[in-house]
């Protein structure tokens, strides 16, 4: 623990720290550009230049380790007049065009200017033009803005793991640029405009539409997939415009995926904005909500609960979740399901289903083994930790399903089912390393939950954890992978059928067979909806998607961007989201909907508000009382002992731009997708 | 004036053989192996004694930089790097020990590894010297086929390798850190110091390198005694040097002499005075395009030794002399270096990447006079403002030449600016 003083006030700091950071840690801002927190130390923007005691030269703080008894001065002329000169330089060639450059108003380059740059320029040459870069359909570049700080190429190097960007030339004709002109191939990519000090790196979607201090600022929380990414949605007269990330130090960090911060643009196109119900000329028509309940009602009471189900989307909050529970519960319906994908876990034994190491827990682990699963498509922030934690140690990883680049190295297993015997047994060598491994792990995903045999898998998997040392003291290294942000939620509360109930797939077969009656969709659109004809398909949810096209009766709602909710992430972190726009038209948030109906179908729910349907859900699920927080769950026997049906193992996603009714309505998804040189979705129709 | 039998460099005018028989007639690899039995301390001490200063530049004695690397073999081998990407402007002495003299460079490889406990060298070589790598190619080939270097490196039973590497032609990658870069296949730009390349250096190894010439010298020295070497040159300033002369001399050469030597002596007796004789100087350039230049009134008596031409606010950096009589545009040459600085900015920092440019736009003006009498306190101001701020030293270097000229030749800026001025005046 290095003692030193800065400007006469001593400071301890860890061993490792920085000067800045002692700086920092002594109460003094240091201006910086290419410093950041998360990236390699580059020291090339000179801007934390400081006084050191006895040094010839001021010291970049940035790059010196803080020692023993250093004296720093970062009050003293040199260092004002230091900053000035670097100041002067970087905006030598800079242009003046904040007018028009979204970086305005959020500019590194703009505030330090005005808090440590000169009064005027001396700069009277002509100034440097650079050639725009193509960086794909998400990164605008302005390339005459860079400053050369090289973040976005040390972040598109190190976190995202793409070597895609890089710089070349030298001197004053150096240039960041992809090199060949293309897409930067990363599912974090975007992160370096909000990487970028100045306006070089801008949104491409975002161009010229807001002024940050024009915004409103609501913090909630991403569904884009399961991981519960905090973000910061930004919002307009009633538009969400842009979407950043939130510091959550064992979340996210400070990334999100492009998807959490793109998709957005999907919820202004398709959008349900009144009812509609199916006349008897086979077309829906749009209806009042009175008529569309009376007609939702009538059905329930003709169908009687044992002819009915529901099934719970991906993005639904916690709260709505509840609702439709307790609703069905009141009705006696047991088929409710909220596992759209047919993942098998009965959601009786919370370690079962949870990321139970955390996320944070990755930041520990020696060895991993994927399981059905593509962390880089399903949770991209998380998968950029793996990495992270294989280049700073020797973690072992290896994956059965089928072959990817995850942009670390992972040893293929095959994609056979019956690897997963071997390893459980220890005849596979990759068993041995995980039972050498002090902090083994594996990740589950729904690739291998969905199978036919997913419960065997399960049990296959627990056995693999309980055989390598994956659970014991103060470590469970047993984790399962979700994709949709609802899924923990639902499984907590017990949207699973209850005693005689039909999982999906049996709830979907006797909708076909007419033998169920009504099939009530709550922003499931994940499924094969074809051949429904025999049963009355009700669809609540916000989008024009499948479940709508099916419907006999659609149900507007409000997306998540437009309620208040909580929702659970895969590691069992329940947080909450802000509404930061209100619904469409029409649209109504899920649980005024389910109460509504449940007051014309005389059942009392026992709650009027949000609130105090929260109190509801908080007294019969303790753990959604305590926000943010993880409670570790208890380890005992899950899963099937059956034998292994054999097969491949699929990934749980094998596609990342469009996977849930909001991203497949973004025409910035659609042309990400397209850049990424996957066919459109139109084309992959026919 | 050098005595010849103290001559380090008795072959680099290439009047003898280069190539190993040729060498060993000169007396190198003569018992190398005898050298290496003093055991890795006595050497570096040796050379310690001998006050060797680096003489690529910086002028770091030789000795306590080999000094720093560790004592004790870790997880990491040692490395020795010579840096052989001979680029500043005025010199040329490297360049002649690699075609004349291989095998002192070789043997002093050997020597210096084993002093710092490295078994492999790897020699950076400017990428424009195509047959000085043909002919140090040719030299580590024979040597390997004569066993004085490989598993037991002259019979001293000391493994040693030496690989030499081509530049592509980067003036930047003649920084040490920036030679290391380019060396493990990256963009050649200078590391940040701290960590300093002998704890961490190629390949996270420790490394230390030297300049040709440090390298080339430590045999002889080791065979002759550091008190021999010592007792040549000032105090402080000892041993011999190549200087390169350049310029407006009657003879341009290379000459091997003693440090401290008065820079007129070295001028009339080995390039046969300055041209149209000393009355027709106008200032010289002492230690390479990085290095104020100095009037003729401070070179009359200016002796070329690092601490003198130090006090005198230049350096004698690789004493690379570049003398200019009274028909040079000062200025324009001035200019010149400022675009060759600019040109060679590696872009990496702000001040370097930015100011290059700046400093070499304002004197491009100032040799045409198109500027303001107060644009001279602003370039003054942009040299103060680049040097000391950057991660290597090349920002300092882009600075010195320029403060040398606004120092000694404010006047001749000015004149310029006027008579500029009055044209554009006449002209309305």
């Amino acid at each position: 623990m290095p003692k030193l003083t800065v400007n006469g006030i001593e400071v301890e700091v860890e061993a490792g720290a920085t000067v800045l950071q002692a700086c920092e840690e002594a109460g003094f801002e240091i201006p910086r550009f290419c410093y950041h927190d998360r990236l390699s130390i580059a020291g090339n923007c000179r801007m934390c230049l400081v006084d050191m005691e006895r040094a010839p030269k001021p010291i970049a703080s940035c790059a010196m380790p803080a020692a023993d008894g250093m004296a720093i001065d970062t009050q003293s002329e040199r260092v004002k007049k230091a900053r000035e000169g670097v100041m002067e330089f970087l905006l030598a060639n800079h242009p003046l065009d904040c007018p028009i450059c979204d970086q305005g108003g959020e500019c590194d380059l703009q505030d330090q200017a005005m808090a440590f740059g000169g009064d005027a320029s001396r700069y009277t040459e002509n100034k440097r033009a650079v050639d725009e870069k193509h960086m794909g359909p998400l990164i605008k570049t302005v390339m005459t803005r860079c400053i050369h700080c090289t973040r976005c190429v040390r972040f598109a190097t190190e976190v995202a793991g793409v070597p895609d960007l890089g710089a070349i030339g030298r001197g004053e004709t150096m240039e960041i640029t992809t090199y060949l002109e293309k897409t930067l191939a990363s599912e974090l990519s975007a992160n370096v405009i909000d990487l970028c000090p100045v306006g070089a790196l801008t949104s491409q979607p975002y161009a010229f539409v807001s002024r940050p201090w024009e915004l409103n600022k609501v913090e909630s929380v991403d569904v884009m997939d399961a991981q519960g990414s905090n973000i910061r949605i930004d919002a307009r007269g009633g538009q969400v415009l842009r979407v950043l990330p939130r510091l959550n130090e064992v979340v996210n960090e400070e990334w999100i995926s492009d998807k959490a911060r793109y998709a957005i643009d999907g919820l202004r196109r398709q959008r349900l904005d009144q009812p509609y119900l199916r006349g008897s000329d086979g077309r829906l028509h749009p209806a009042s909500w009175p008529e569309a309940l009376e007609a939702l009602r009538a059905a329930i009471k003709k169908a009687r609960p044992a002819g009915m189900g529901a099934v719970i989307g991906d993005q639904l909050d916690a709260e709505s979740i509840f609702a439709v529970k307790t609703l069905m519960d009141k009705l006696g319906s047991p088929h409710l399901d909220c596992r759209q994908d047919g993942a098998k876990l009965d959601g009786k034994r919370r370690a079962s289903y949870l990321f139970n190491s955390t996320i944070a827990g990755i930041d520990e682990a020696d060895a991993l083994l994927i399981i059905g699963s593509n962390p880089r498509l399903e949770a991209p922030v998380m998968n950029a930790r793996i990495r992270r934690r294989w280049l700073n140690s020797d973690i072992k990883i290896a994956h059965i399903g089928p072959e990817m680049d995850l942009t670390y190295p992972s040893e293929w297993l095959g994609e056979e089912a019956e690897l997963l015997a071997g390893i459980a047994d220890g005849s596979h060598p990759f068993a041995q390393l995980l039972q050498q491994a002090e902090r083994p792990m594996l990740i589950l995903g729904s690739g291998a939950l969905r199978r036919a045999d997913g419960a065997a898998i399960l049990g296959k998997a627990r056995q693999i954890a309980e055989q390598t040392g994956m659970t014991g003291k103060g470590w469970n290294g047993f984790n399962v992978l979700h994709n949709a942000a609802s899924r923990v939620a639902g499984l907590d509360i017990g949207a699973v059928p209850s005693k005689g109930g039909m999982a999906v797939a049996e709830m979907l077969s006797a909708a076909r067979a007419g033998s169920l009656k009504l099939l009530w969709l709550l922003g499931a659109d994940e499924l094969d909806l074809a051949g429904l004809e025999k049963c009355f398909t009700v669809y609540q949810g916000h989008h024009g998607d499948a479940g709508a096209h099916a419907a006999d009766l659609v149900l507007p709602a409000a997306a998540w961007t437009e309620k208040n909710g909580l929702y659970v992430n895969f590691e069992g972190r329940v947080q909450q989201g802000l509404r930061a726009v209100f619904p469409p038209g029409e649209a109504r948030e899920d649980w005024a909907i389910i109460r509504a109906l449940a007051e014309l179908l005389g059942v009392n729910l026992g709650f009027d508000s949000l609130d105090e349907l929260r109190q509801m859900l908080c007294a019969s699920h303790p753990q959604f009382a305590e926000l943010d927080e993880i409670t570790p769950a208890k380890w005992g026997k899950f899963g099937s002992t059956a034998r292994l049906k054999g097969g491949v193992v699929e990934a749980g996603l094998t596609e990342f731009y469009m996977s849930c009714a909001i991203s497949r309505a973004s025409q910035t998804m659609a042309a990400c997708r397209k850049a990424a040189g996957q066919p459109d979705a139109a084309q992959a129709a026919e | 004036m050098l005595d010849d039998k103290d001559r380090i460099f008795t072959n680099i005018y290439g009047w003898g053989d280069a190539m190993l028989a040729g060498a060993r007639s000169r007396g190198d690899w003569d018992n190398t192996a005898a050298i290496l039995a003093r055991g890795h301390d006595a050497i570096i001490e040796e050379v310690k004694a001998s006050g060797l200063r680096g003489r690529g530049g910086a002028g770091f004695p030789t000795g306590l930089k080999w000094s720093f690397m560790p004592k004790e073999v870790g997880a990491r081998p040692h490395y020795l790097v010579v840096n052989a990407d001979e680029s500043e402007p005025g010199t040329c002495k490297d360049r002649d020990i690699l075609r004349h003299e291989p095998h002192k460079l070789l043997e002093g490889c050997v020597v210096a590894g084993f002093a710092m406990r490295a078994q492999a060298a790897y020699i950076y070589i400017r990428g424009e010297f195509v047959n000085e790598a043909k002919v140090l190619q040719a030299a580590i080939d024979e040597a390997y086929e004569a066993g004085l270097l490989g598993k037991d490196a002259a019979g001293s039973g000391w493994p040693f390798d030496i690989y030499l590497h081509r530049g592509a032609g980067a003036y930047i990658c003649g920084e040490e850190t920036a030679l290391l870069e380019s060396l493990e296949g990256r963009k050649g730009q200078p590391r940040l110091k701290p960590p300093f390349p002998a704890g961490v250096g190629l390949y996270g190894s420790p490394t230390t390198i030297n300049n040709v010439e440090s390298i080339a010298v430590a045999p002889t020295i080791l065979r002759r005694g550091g008190s021999w070497f010592a007792g040549l040159g000032k105090e402080n300033n000892t041993g011999t040097k190549l200087f390169c002369i350049s310029g407006h001399v009657n003879n341009p050469c290379n000459v091997e002499e003693e440090m401290g030597i008065p820079l007129r002596e070295l001028l009339e007796k080995h390039a046969g005075g300055v041209r149209g004789g000393w009355n027709n100087l106008l200032a010289v350039i002492p230690g390479g395009s990085s290095t104020p230049l100095i009037t003729r009134e401070v070179c009359a008596t200016m002796t070329m030794d690092f601490d003198a031409l130090k006090e005198a606010g230049t350096g004698l950096g690789t004493a690379g002399i570049i003398v200019m009589d009274k028909s040079t545009d000062i200025v324009r040459a001035i200019s010149r270096i400022s675009y060759f600085y600019k040109h060679e900015s590696c872009g990496q920092c702000t001040p370097c990447r930015e100011g290059t440019g700046w400093m070499f736009r304002m004197m491009d003006r100032m040799v045409r006079g198109e500027a303001e009498a107060h644009e001279i306190d602003t370039l003054w101001e942009v040299t103060k403002q680049v040097e000391g701020h950057t991660i290597c030293a090349l920002g300092d270097a882009a600075a010195w030449p320029i403060q040398g000229l606004i120092r000694h030749f404010r006047p001749e800026l000015e004149r310029r600016i006027a008579a500029r001025a009055a044209v554009v005046r006449a002209a309305e």
